[in-house]
This record gives structure tokens, sequence and C-alpha cells, in this order.
């Protein structure tokens, strides 16, 4: 289907308060093609926003536009193999990083605020430790790191070895060349998500299907790459994550969910105050599951507003 | 001779440096010895490739001798936009243990780290993984470092692909990780000693390989009589 068609389907969702991007372009991270969206006046103020695993930028359209609104050019990219991002043969914890700073690049030099949800904001934090002078204040909403296992970080990053798992992800490994996303109805695919994302309303993530999803021949498929898996293995700690934080160099607001959820992190103020740079702002939100901003998109574009001031 | 593999998106070559009929077992094999040998599986180290001719090194090996190119390097496909892990090389083996059927590894440096976590991952068909010096060996040390974003990069598409000499630098190899996977391979093998060390230089992760049970420090040629008379 060509992009002008899907793009009149995508347009035929509707969702109370959700713009479409004002504008979109495809950087080239290594020769990958990445997308970039933005909403906002282009000579405002920039943000960089970052989303979780599994998702893409426009699960932001109700919450980056009212950034927008706040007075920012906000900048969001699809991360490789996400969205309208191109499916890449590897995927890393640093090739992501490494994408997020080729999209700051076209952005702007200067140190900017940075936003991000779960596995994005882990990233974002990982960006502001290795790249200082170009982040000025980090968001980081339920992406800070626990003690659990994270289900939307890659394989690559767990610490968790089983033999079942392992030759679980080799036997995924051997079919990938030919794996492709199980078609449905939009209605099929936006329950499917649904049973990741229970707090989500219904009507809300068919909005997503239509942003998130292609529409081929035999129905909708998500575009996010096959290959892509939850669970698995690796070296990484979760602790290695919460020791970038006492140094981390930027002022940093956090936000953590109260109800515990499949895609959720489960961290706690409790587990992070010992880590927790000094003048660190972190809110508990009540009733709040892991989508924190798509929940309670007003509440939290208000503090992160106060937080940018 | 190249057979292609293919893994995900990426092409990966796996040259036969010695085929059945060559082989000592092989021609046994024609004067009416059943048992054609099993392969031997040489995984190279960081920044190499596979040679292009058998290594006199193995010549004694009684079976087929075979080596791959991991992604990025050699004969293999360049993927764009890097993204390295060694786990995802540990998967390009798989793709040529699927192919070979059970295998003894030989890796070197970075390739014998490979080999490692592949006889724990599959350790019914693993028959033996020797792990000797080679660049790539350390890999990024058992905890992680300063962090550094290297790039944008353009797409040069060259082998070796700049990203993997980076990324395949800085891989955490925590000694505990390590030695799961010897764990692993012990319990699961059947062999006695499924890992041989032959190794001179001795990073954080292999120091506490050679202390497990069933990993033997020995030579290269020891290693390879020892997994020969092993049964396929």
């Amino acid at each position: 289907m060509s992009e002008s068609a899907v793009t009149a389907e995508s347009e035929l969702a509707t969702y109370s308060g959700a713009q479409a991007p004002a504008r979109r372009r495809f950087v080239a991270s290594g020769g990958l093609r990445i997308a970039v969206h933005e909403w906002g006046d282009e000579q405002a103020p920039p943000l960089l926003l970052a989303h979780g695993g599994f998702d893409f930028s426009r699960t932001y359209d109700v919450f980056a536009p009212l950034l927008a609104a706040g007075g920012f050019r906000v900048v969001s990219w699809d991360q490789r193999g996400h969205g309208d991002s191109e499916h890449a043969a590897l995927y890393t914890w640093d090739a992501d990083v490494r994408d997020a700073l080729t999209v700051l690049d076209t952005v702007t030099c200067e140190p900017i605020p940075v936003i991000g949800h779960s596995k994005g904001g882990s990233l974002l934090t990982h960006l502001a430790d290795a790249c200082p002078h170009r982040v000025s204040k980090l968001v980081n909403i339920d992406g800070l790191p626990s003690r659990a296992r994270h289900p939307d970080v890659g394989e690559h990053e767990r610490s968790r070895l089983l033999a079942k798992e392992l030759a679980g992800w080799l036997d995924h490994r051997r079919g990938v060349a030919n794996a492709e996303r199980k078609p449905g109805t939009m209605d099929e695919l936006a329950r499917r998500r649904g049973r990741m994302n229970p707090r989500l309303s219904h009507e809300w993530l068919l909005y997503l299907v239509a942003a998130g999803a292609q529409h081929d021949a035999d129905g909708w498929r998500w575009k996010l790459d096959p290959s892509m898996r939850f669970g698995g293995f690796g070296p990484w700690r979760p602790e290695w994550t919460l020791l970038r934080l006492p140094g981390l160099p930027v002022p940093m607001l956090g936000f953590l969910a109260s109800a515990s959820e499949p895609m959720g992190w489960d961290t706690t103020e409790e587990i992070l105050r010992p880590y927790l740079p000094p003048d660190a702002e972190i809110h508990t939100l009540p009733d709040t599951g892991h989508f924190i901003h798509i929940e309670r998109p007003r509440e939290v574009v208000e503090r992160v507003l106060r937080f940018l001031a | 001779m190249i057979v292609p593999l293919r893994h995900g998106k990426v092409t990966l070559a796996l040259h036969g440096l010695r085929t059945h009929e060559d082989s000592p077992l092989g021609s046994a094999s024609l004067r009416g010895n059943r048992n054609p040998g099993r392969a031997l599986l040489l995984l190279h180290g960081r920044g190499l490739r596979s040679p292009t001719a058998m290594p006199k090194r193995v010549a004694a090996w009684p079976g087929p001798i075979w080596a791959l190119d991991f992604t990025g390097h050699g004969a293999s496909s360049v993927p764009r936009g890097g993204g390295y892990s060694v786990e995802i090389l540990m998967a390009d083996a798989d793709a040529a243990l699927a192919h070979l059927g059970n295998v003894t590894l030989l890796g070197n440096g970075l390739g014998a780290y490979v080999a490692l976590l592949l006889a724990g991952a599959r350790p019914q068909q693993v028959r033996g993984a020797v792990l000797c010096d080679g660049p790539g060996l350390a890999g990024g040390g058992p905890r992680p470092v300063t962090p550094a974003v290297v790039g944008p990069m353009g797409a040069l598409e060259v082998a070796p692909d700049p990203f993997a000499l980076i990324e395949l630098a800085r891989d955490v190899r925590p000694p505990d990780y390590a030695t799961s996977f010897v764990r692993q391979a012990c319990q699961l093998s059947e062999l006695e000693r499924p890992l041989s060390v032959c190794a001179i230089e001795r990073p954080d992760w292999l120091a506490a390989v050679v202390e497990e049970p069933g990993a033997a420090v020995t030579t290269l040629a020891e290693a390879l009589a020892h997994y020969a008379c092993v049964p396929a």
C-alpha cells in the first residue's frame, strides 16, 4: 500500500484529544532509516521524547500535543524496528542510544530537555550519563530501574539465565528470517494489545492500531519487527542501571506507577531512595499503571511544564 | 566451499575447510567405516574472519572442518546501523549448528567466549568446546565502564563492520555469568569435561571458568584428541 493511502486510512481513526504529528521526516542512523515525528511550532525550544519498548512515537498523540501547547517543539523518533522506522538486523541498547543521538544531532547541538517512558526513559537516562553536554533536564516516566524484570527491555540486557530460556531464544533466532506478525482486524489487534495493556481503553488501543499497524492484503499487522520478542537473558544487572542515578549530571523528574501490570517495572520510591541524586523529584501517582502519561496526560504534562520552566 | 546460512536479515558464510571425503575418518568410511566423524567448527576472534584453508594446528582432527564468519565479518553480510552483542554471535554459531548437527567448537578470542555461551545453551549438540587465545578474549571486562556513544557513522558496509569492532570490544562479561554457562554445559551435556581451556590470557571471566569442574586446562592438541574420542 502506498504511503499516502496508509495515511488516509490512519486519519479515519480519531480519539478525543489525539493529534497526529505536525511533521514527519526520516534520518539515517548508520544507514538505517529512522522515522522522526514532531509536534508544535518548529521555532519553539525543542525537547526530545522517547517511547517505550514495543511502542512507537504516535503512542504520544495525546501527550505530545499537550507539551507542544506548553510552548515546545516536541521531537520523537520511532526506535529501530518500531513504528515507521526500518527493521534492523541487530538490536541493542547501545544502538538505540546511538539512534537517539543521531536524531538529536538533527535538532540542535545545545543541551535540551529529554522525556522518556519506560525503556525510553531508561535510554535517555543512559544518554544523559554518556552525553551530559546534550541534555539539560531529564523526565523519566516509569523507566527508572528496579531489581525486577523489565518486560520491554531487549534480551541482551537481562540477567536471568535458564537452559529453557536460552534454547527458546536460539530456537526463535533460527526462525526469525521467515517470521511475520499475525494479521487480524483492527479490533483483533487492539484486543491482543489490550492483554499487555489491560488498563488502557479499547477505544485508545483501536486508535493505536490505525497509527502503529499497516493494512496488508490479508489484514492488519503491527509494524513492529516480528524478530522482536519478550523475554530473554544476558549479563546486565539492574543495580548497574541504579548506579547511574547518584551521579546523574542533570536535574531529574521521575514518575512512578502504583498499580502493577504486565508491562510495568514495579519500581518504588523505596528501591530508588538510596540511589537518587539529592534534588531529584519523584512522584508516585495513585491508582495509575505503567502508561502514566496515557492514563493521566494532563496531570503529567502540568508537572513536566513546571519542572522545565 | 561456502555455504550461505540465513540468520534473520543476515546471510552468514559457513566455510567448508575440509569435507567428509577428505577427512581421515571420512576416507575410512569409504572403506566401510560408517561413522563420518563429527565436524569441528572454528569461531574466529574479534575483527577477523575464517581462514581460507585448513589451519595446520587442527589437521589431526579426524572429521570434517568448518569455519563461520560472524555477522558483519569476512564473507557474511554487513547489516546497517550496528547493534552487535555476543549473544547474537552465539545465535550466528547456532545457525551453523542447525546446518552441521553435533559439533566440537574451537574458538579464538571473541570466538572462545561465543563457544562457551553456545556450549551452555546447546549442551546436547556441542560436543566439547575448546577456548583459545585471540583478539577480543577480554571483551569489555566484568562490569560496565564509562558509557560512550559512538557515531553517528555513515553506512560503510565493509567487513569487518566498524560497529562490530567497537561494540564487541565493550560487551560486559561478568565471571558469574560465564560460569553459569559452564555449569549448564556440565549438567546437561553428559560430558565430563565439556570445556577445554588452552588460552594463556585469563580475563576475569576465563579465570572463573577454569576454576569450575568440567573445564580442563590443556593444550590444543590434547583437547582435539580428547573430543575426537567423544561419542558423536
